[in-house]
């Protein structure tokens, strides 16, 4: 019950042994010069000054035959079509709802794009525009997948398909966009009893593993039945192991989130909050990580 | 303060695992989130203090200044606060936005300061009537992540500690008239008794129980909130309450019990680390602002 009180520390750099690439990254700050050579297209995170290719973002460099782009390391989320998203409606509008999903304009969802109540297939009438509110009010959490990039950079989102939809009890964590893994499938029940969606733009949610499987219209009905103690321990411990591989900036996937669950287990779930402890599980999940590939 | 916006699912989920004593990040309610102190950051004041509890950072400055003593307290020196609201912390402190939170915690500050023991102002006199030490205490909100108030009495605790005040002395002439004369040496200094100065914990009511240290999220469930600042014998010195919620009197009875028995708790390892951080003297890794 006595509050953790510490001096502050720096912060310690990490091993460069642990890290299992063989050739060493290209990387870069805004200023500096990525090459001389003038045969190369410049792509994105590039500009030119004096026949030199220089960088505008920090980060890794990408070549791709004559095309020459930056990767920034922390950047807001860049959508492209397909990618699975958590978002929060900010915005109730005519016909569309605004969804704020980490990126640098409102994600849009329009009244089109989602499943009706009951599964019908109609035409969406003005009665449908009025009770827009009803489904989705200003904080709900949906999970929708990118239909479309619009001109201006914004995303389209659509929710037509039962797994996506408004999301329910459980806890949202914001990590960096750049450390969520492109992988087949996002949606994830993990072993240990709780289940995870891992959204390309940085909002993980975790939640307890619904009882039945098949749900009628995607999420539409959420329960406020309060949650068993023992799947709450489970999405605690889930919740502060996510920050712990975000702040050691480890890439998040379903395989090196349950490593960590498994690591952290040894120690008891307020103490997975202190930085050495983090910095303790963080090396075995590395670890583990490192094993399995090899 | 700044806000986040949930759903109605989210709030349930935190007010039932609050009710069950597990709170998200798997805390109790009587906890508090791994805090990170640091004295003399800042190198032109007459002694400073940062506080890091979660997210929330906090940048308090002390400079001891000479002035006239109040007309209704001639014998003793004066504490003045100041809080700033960095628009580093959220968007919707920029400009003048900052100014009511602002205000709001000075005016606590004030309230829970303004007791005879908890400074011992006698010792800030030079000479009665004339001349004292007037202490401005400036706090800068460097970044938002819920308990502002906690935060801020723990760093002005450790930066009232790490006050130094030179030592002056009055010297009268033949003809009457009076002097104040500076010591030579530099390292030549007074230091301030913080013993007896509070800190305040703030409790949240979500739901039926209260919880200590409340995040943001937490924050956005809690309709009600008391401060309480508490010394380190348990003597209360202030309780205020906050929010647009009730407090059944009951409940406020529990939760001044809670906050003293936590604030009580606070102290020991406050003191403890600022006396640790003491000891390291001139060997100490100076962290600051780039560590």
């Amino acid at each position: 019950m006595a509050a953790d009180m510490r001096l502050a520390a720096a912060r310690k750099r990490a091993p460069g042994s642990l890290v299992s690439q063989d050739e060493s990254k290209h990387l870069v700050a805004p200023g500096d010069v990525i090459t001389t050579d003038t045969g190369f297209m410049r792509g994105h995170g590039t500009y030119t000054e004096d026949e030199k290719l220089m960088a505008s973002v920090a980060g890794e460099v990408e070549r791709v035959n004559k095309l020459i782009c930056v990767r920034p390391l922390k950047t807001r989320f860049n959508g492209e079509v397909g990618d699975v998203v958590v978002g929060r409606i900010t915005e109730v509008q005519q016909k569309r709802w605004k969804v704020e999903t980490n990126s640098r304009l409102d994600s849009v969802l329009l009244l089109s794009s989602v499943n009706l109540p009951g599964g019908e297939l109609r035409r969406r009438s003005s009665e449908d525009e009025l009770a827009m509110r009803d489904y989705l009010q200003e904080g709900d959490l949906i999970s929708a997948e990118v239909q479309s990039v619009f001109a201006d950079g914004a995303l389209s989102l659509h929710t037509r398909s039962l797994k996506y939809g408004k999301l329910g009890q459980g806890v949202l964590v914001q990590v960096s966009p750049s450390l969520v893994k492109r992988r087949k499938t996002h949606f994830h029940n993990l072993l240990c009893g709780a289940s995870i969606i891992l959204g390309n733009n940085g909002y993980v949610w975790i939640y307890p593993t619904p009882a039945q499987q098949d749900e009628e219209a995607g999420g539409f009905f959420t329960s406020t039945e309060p949650v068993p103690l023992c799947d709450r321990e489970v999405i605690s411990r889930l919740q502060n192991c996510i920050l712990a591989l975000s702040a050691h900036k480890v890439l998040l996937y379903d395989t090196s989130v349950l490593y960590c669950y498994e690591s952290s287990l040894a120690h008891q779930i307020k103490d997975t909050l202190k930085p050495e402890v983090m910095e303790e599980i963080v090396m075995e999940t590395r670890q583990r990580l490192v094993e399995q590939e090899g | 303060m700044a806000a986040v916006q949930m759903s109605e699912a989210e709030k349930v989920y935190i007010m039932h695992g609050v009710q069950d004593d597990l709170r998200v990040d798997g805390r109790g309610c009587d906890d508090y989130r791994h805090m990170e102190i640091e004295t003399d950051v800042v190198s032109n004041t007459s002694g400073s203090a940062r506080v890091k509890l979660g997210l929330t950072d906090i940048l308090v400055g002390v400079k001891a200044e000479m002035g006239r003593p109040k007309l209704e307290k001639p014998f003793e020196g004066c504490l003045e606060f100041f809080v700033d609201c960095s628009a580093n912390a959220t968007p919707e402190f920029e400009g003048r936005g900052g100014e009511d939170l602002g205000t709001e915690i000075a005016n606590t500050l004030y309230r829970v300061f303004d007791n005879g023991c908890s400074i011992d102002l006698k010792t800030l006199c030079i000479c009665p009537m004339e001349h004292c030490w007037t202490l401005y205490v400036d706090v800068l909100l460097l970044q938002c992540d819920g308990n502002l108030f906690d935060a801020i009495s723990v760093a002005i605790k450790a930066a009232l500690f790490n006050t130094r005040i030179p030592k002056v002395q009055m010297i009268e002439d033949e003809e009457g008239t009076k002097e104040i004369e500076l010591s030579d040496d530099p390292y030549d200094c007074m230091r301030l008794d913080v013993e007896n100065v509070p800190c305040i914990v703030t409790l949240c009511k979500i739901g039926h129980r209260h919880v200590v240290d409340a995040t943001l999220q937490e924050k956005a469930c809690s309709m009600a909130s008391l401060l309480v600042a508490v010394t380190k014998k348990g003597t209360i010195t202030c309780v205020r309450k906050v929010g647009g919620g009730s407090l059944d009197p009951e409940s406020v009875f529990e939760m001044i019990e809670t906050g003293k028995r936590v604030g009580k708790a606070l102290h020991t390892p406050l003191q403890e680390i600022l006396r640790k951080e003491e000891s390291l003297g001139k060997k100490r890794r100076k962290v600051g602002f780039l560590g």
